[in-house]
């Protein structure tokens, strides 16, 4: 009843789907440079800037910019590094910093007016940032505990009678190096895409019923204000994955320290 | 009566009730412990969102493959 057959002059709804994800080159036809390569270098920009501006007038008692600063900081050194990875925390707390920026303004900007895209959502970025986490985590395993009781610790969990390591070894091997990455970077990506997708269900769906007739108009505001609802619920959705995504580098890196896995 | 649409949409579904209730019982038990142990909030909210964050990438899953497999 409320979809409408499609006409000439009316093509009919059409949901958004992974087509909207993909953009025209910016300038010239080089498919390099696009919107997500754009934001990707604007959130450097912005959190080299801040962190400058944050720490260029070090008081004792900070001023608001520092205290931002400096609170984001606490969380990530307080929360991801001391509490999980333990005594050895200090060397790996700006690696954590640093993915936890890079993740949280690359999603916010899925909400932020006029940008609108969460870089995130596209499976290279998480990738890129995962192999930083997936090389740390399996080099200072290997620089703990020399390469080779690194991967019997790995294949063969110390502590455990000898039939279970049947299937144990297998399932630890397939952990370490082929899960933990591919959900590490997917989950990233998926919380991304399908919150972005979300938000272009309702923001279309809004527009094009308020091209219709009159009573749809009114389910097309209705539309447009669960589009800004959901902004605000993505918002929470962006910095939750942000802080997952470092909390399991941090567990992982922990796992290589630890004796024994 | 004829349908249109990809049959990767059900499956995504599908893929949701396995999270579905897994989410409900994270948050029962946090909302179980809170009731309680009113004091405890700042030990178990991390523990239930960090458990929310991990059962709901599982739907997610289900939605990329739902594109991916077209």
């Amino acid at each position: 009843m409320i979809s409408q057959s499609a006409t000439p002059t009316n093509p009919g709804f059409v949901p958004p789907g992974a087509k909207d994800f993909q953009f025209p080159p910016i300038w010239g036809d080089s498919i390099y440079l696009t919107k997500p390569v754009i934001l990707i270098g604007l959130s450097v920009v912005i959190i080299s800037s801040f962190l400058l501006a944050a720490t260029r007038n070090k008081a004792v008692v900070p001023g608001r910019l520092q205290f931002a600063g400096e609170g984001v900081y606490t969380l990530v050194r307080n929360t991801l590094g001391r509490d999980v990875i333990g005594p050895e925390y200090l060397k790996f707390v700006p690696l954590l910093f640093s993915i936890f920026c890079f993740i949280l303004v690359n999603n916010i900007f899925g909400i932020v007016p006029l940008i609108q895209f969460p870089t995130m959502s596209h499976i290279g970025f998480p990738v890129a940032v995962m192999i930083f986490s997936y090389v740390t985590y399996h080099y200072i395993g290997v620089e703990k505990h020399g390469l080779v009781k690194y991967l019997k610790d790995i294949c063969f969990m110390p502590g455990i009678p000898k039939p279970v390591y049947l299937i144990l070894t297998p399932v630890e091997i397939l952990t370490y190096f082929v899960t933990r990455p591919l959900t590490l970077s997917l989950r990233l990506f998926a919380n991304m895409f399908a919150g972005h997708l979300l938000l272009l269900v309702f923001a279309f769906g809004g527009e094009y019923l308020i091209s219709s007739g009159l009573i749809m108009k009114v389910l097309g505001v209705f539309s447009f204000g669960m589009a800004v609802g959901l902004s605000f619920f993505e918002l929470g959705i962006q910095c939750l994955q942000a802080y997952i995504f470092t909390l399991l580098s941090a567990l992982y890196i922990a796992g290589a320290l630890a004796e024994g896995h | 009566m004829k349908m249109t649409g990809t049959l990767a949409i059900v499956g995504f579904g599908l893929s949701t009730i396995g999270p579905g209730i897994a989410t409900g019982l994270i948050f029962a038990a946090y909302i179980n412990g809170l009731a309680r142990q009113p004091e405890a909030r700042g030990l178990l909210q991390p523990i239930a969102f960090l458990g929310f964050a991990l059962a709901e990438a599982l739907a997610l899953f289900g939605l990329v493959l739902a594109f991916v497999l077209k």
